[in-house]
C-alpha cells in the first residue's frame, strides 16, 4: 500500500542533467517515448535512478510498515474466515514489500541499505501507517479505502518506464483486488449491522479521513522538476488528479451506505462553465499536520520504526548462523 | 518502553530510542531467480527473485512468494550469479534479414508449381 513518493518541497533540483552524455539521453527518451521499457543494465540519468529508487523503496517500506496496523489485528478479527482472510491479506503485503525490494535492488541499492535506511528514519514510508488502528472497524477502513488509493497509484505506475517496477506492480495489482473486495466486505457488513457496528465504522472513518485525503501527498508544485519525472514516466499522474480519482470513485460507495464523510465542504462540482466542472470540491487538507508526522512526530512513529527495529535485531543470529561467507552478492536480473 | 494500543507489542518491553549495529552486506544473503511453472505441460516462467541462504531455502522462499496464490506444479531456483544473459546494448544482433520468409512454410509454394507442370503438360 502506498500513497506517492514523498519529494522534499525544499529540495532543489536545479542540476539534474549536468553532466549528462546528450546522445545517450537523447537515445533514452526516445526510447520511453516509444512506449518501451527501461531495463536494469540499460544507460539511465543520474537523477532518473536516484528518483526511482526513492520511489521504490518508499513503496517497499510501506508495504512492510503497513502489515503492522492490520497485522495486529489479525487474532482479535471476528470469526476464523476473517482471521484466514486478514493473514492472506498480511502476507500479501509482505510479499509486495519483497517484490519492490527487489525492484529497487536492480537500480544498486542493496536491501541490506534499504533496511537501514528504514530503521534509523532516513526513508519514508506512507504517512497513513503512523496512525493506529483502534479498532476491528479502522482495519477494515485500511482495508478497503486505503488500499483502493494505494490501487489508484499502483495502476497508474505499473504504466511507467522501468521494467522491474513495472512487473512487480503487475503482480501486485492483481492480488490487491481481493484486499479491497475484502476490505468493502467488512465495511458493508458493519454498515448493514447493528446501530454499535455502524457506530464503529462512522467513527472509525472519520478518524482515517484525514490521512485518507493525505494519502497522496500535497499539490505537486508544477516544476521543471515534476515535468522531467513525468517525460520520463517515473510519475504517472499528479497528486491531485489521482486524489480527484479516489474521490470521484469511492465518495459516492461510501455515501451509498449511509455513511458520512467529515468535510461539510465535500461535493462534487457539476457547474459545466466552472473550470473545475466534474471535480470534487474539499476543504484543503491539513497539510502542516502532514508535515509533521511524515518527519516523525506522528502518534504511532516511534512505535512502527521500534517495531521494525526489534525484528531485525532479534532475527539477526538466525540470519547470520545461514550466511556463507564465500558468496559473493550480484544485483538481481529483472 | 513501547506503548502499544497492542499488549503483545507492549508485553516486548522494546525502549523507545537506541540503535542497532548496521546490517552488513549479505546479511539477506544473495539472491535466486525464481521459475514458476503453472501446470504440467507449461513452460517454466521468470517470476522474480528471492534473497536466501542455500537452494532449499530459496526454494521455501519461492513457494511462499509465487506460489501461496494460484495453482502452481513446479517451481525452479538459480543462482542469479549462475545466469548468463546477452546484453541489452547488442540487442541489434537479434537483427539478420529483414526477409526471413525462407524460414516459414508460407515461403514455399508448391501448388503454383505442380498446377504450371499439370498445364503444362496437359497443353
Ligand atoms: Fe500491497
Ligand atoms: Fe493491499
Amino acid at each position: 500500500m502506498y500513497g506517492n513518493a514523498y519529494i522534499d518541497p525544499n529540495e532543489k533540483p536545479k542540476s539534474i542533467l549536468d553532466g549528462e552524455d546528450p546522445i545517450k539521453l537523447a537515445e533514452f527518451e526516445a526510447r520511453i517515448a516509444r512506449g518501451e521499457k527501461i531495463e536494469p543494465k540499460d544507460w539511465m540519468p543520474r537523477e532518473y535512478r536516484k528518483q526511482l529508487i526513492r520511489m521504490i523503496e518508499q513503496h517497499a517500506h510501506s508495504e512492510i510498515i503497513g502489515a503492522l496496523p492490520e497485522g495486529t489485528w489479525i487474532t482479535r478479527a471476528p470469526g476464523f474466515k476473517r482471521k484466514m482472510a486478514l493473514m492472506a491479506k498480511v502476507q500479501d503485503e509482505v510479499g509486495h514489500a519483497q517484490l519492490l525490494y527487489s525492484a529497487a535492488e536492480t537500480l544498486g541499492k542493496s536491501r541490506e541499505e534499504m533496511t537501514n535506511d528504514l530503521i534509523t528514519g532516513k526513508s519514508k514510508y506512507s504517512n497513513v501507517f503512523n496512525y493506529p488502528a483502534y479498532t476491528w472497524a479502522d482495519a477494515c477502513i485500511i482495508a478497503w479505502l486505503i488500499d483502493a488509493g494505494a490501487i489508484i497509484n499502483q495502476v497508474a505506475n505499473a504504466k511507467g518506464s522501468y521494467g522491474p517496477y513495472c512487473r512487480a506492480l503487475d503482480r501486485i495489482c492483481t492480488e490487491e483486488s481481493f484486499h479491497l473486495k475484502y476490505g468493502h466486505d467488512n465495511v458493508v457488513t458493519l454498515a448493514t449491522g447493528t446501530p454499535i457496528q455502524r457506530k464503529m465504522v462512522q467513527e472509525a472513518l472519520n478518524r482515517w479521513w484525514p490521512p485518507i485525503m493525505h494519502f497522496f501527498g500535497p499539490s505537486d508544485k508544477i516544476s521543471n522538476h515534476t515535468e522531467i519525472l513525468m517525460r520520463w514516466k517515473v510519475k504517472m499522474a499528479t497528486n491531485d488528479d489521482m486524489r480527484q480519482q479516489f474521490l470521484n470513485m469511492y465518495v459516492p460507495k461510501i455515501w451509498d451506505l449511509g455513511l458520512t464523510v467529515p468535510d461539510a465542504n465535500l461535493k462534487k462540482n457539476e457547474d459545466p462553465d466552472n473550470k473545475s466542472g466534474g471535480k470534487w470540491d474539499y476543504t484543503e487538507p491539513d497539510w502542516d499536520e502532514f508535515k509533521r508526522v511524515i518527519n516523525g512526530d506522528g502518534p504511532c512513529n516511534a512505535e512502527r520504526l521500534a517495531v521494525r527495529r526489534m525484528a531485525e535485531e532479534r532475527g539477526r543470529w538466525v540470519r547470520e548462523a545461514l550466511m556463507n561467507k564465500n558468496e559473493k552478492y550480484v544485483l538481481p536480473l529483472a | 518502553m513501547i506503548k502499544s494500543l497492542d499488549p503483545r507489542i507492549t508485553r516486548e518491553n522494546i525502549e523507545e530510542n537506541y540503535t542497532i549495529a548496521p546490517l552488513v552486506p549479505m546479511d539477506n544473503w544473495e539472491t535466486y531467480e525464481a521459475f514458476h511453472q503453472k501446470k504440467r505441460g507449461d513452460q517454466h516462467m521468470h517470476v522474480g527473485i528471492v534473497h536466501a541462504p542455500n537452494p532449499e531455502m530459496a526454494l521455501l522462499f519461492a513457494k511462499d512468494q509465487y506460489g501461496r496464490r494460484g495453482v502452481t506444479a513446479n517451481i525452479w531456483v538459480v543462482k542469479t550469479s549462475q545466469v548468463f544473459c546477452t546484453e541489452y546494448e547488442d540487442q541489434d544482433m537479434f537483427e539478420t534479414t529483414p526477409e526471413k520468409v525462407y524460414r516459414e512454410a508460407g515461403g514455399y509454394k508448391v501448388m503454383d508449381k505442380i498446377n504450371k507442370y499439370k498445364k503444362e503438360k496437359n497443353a
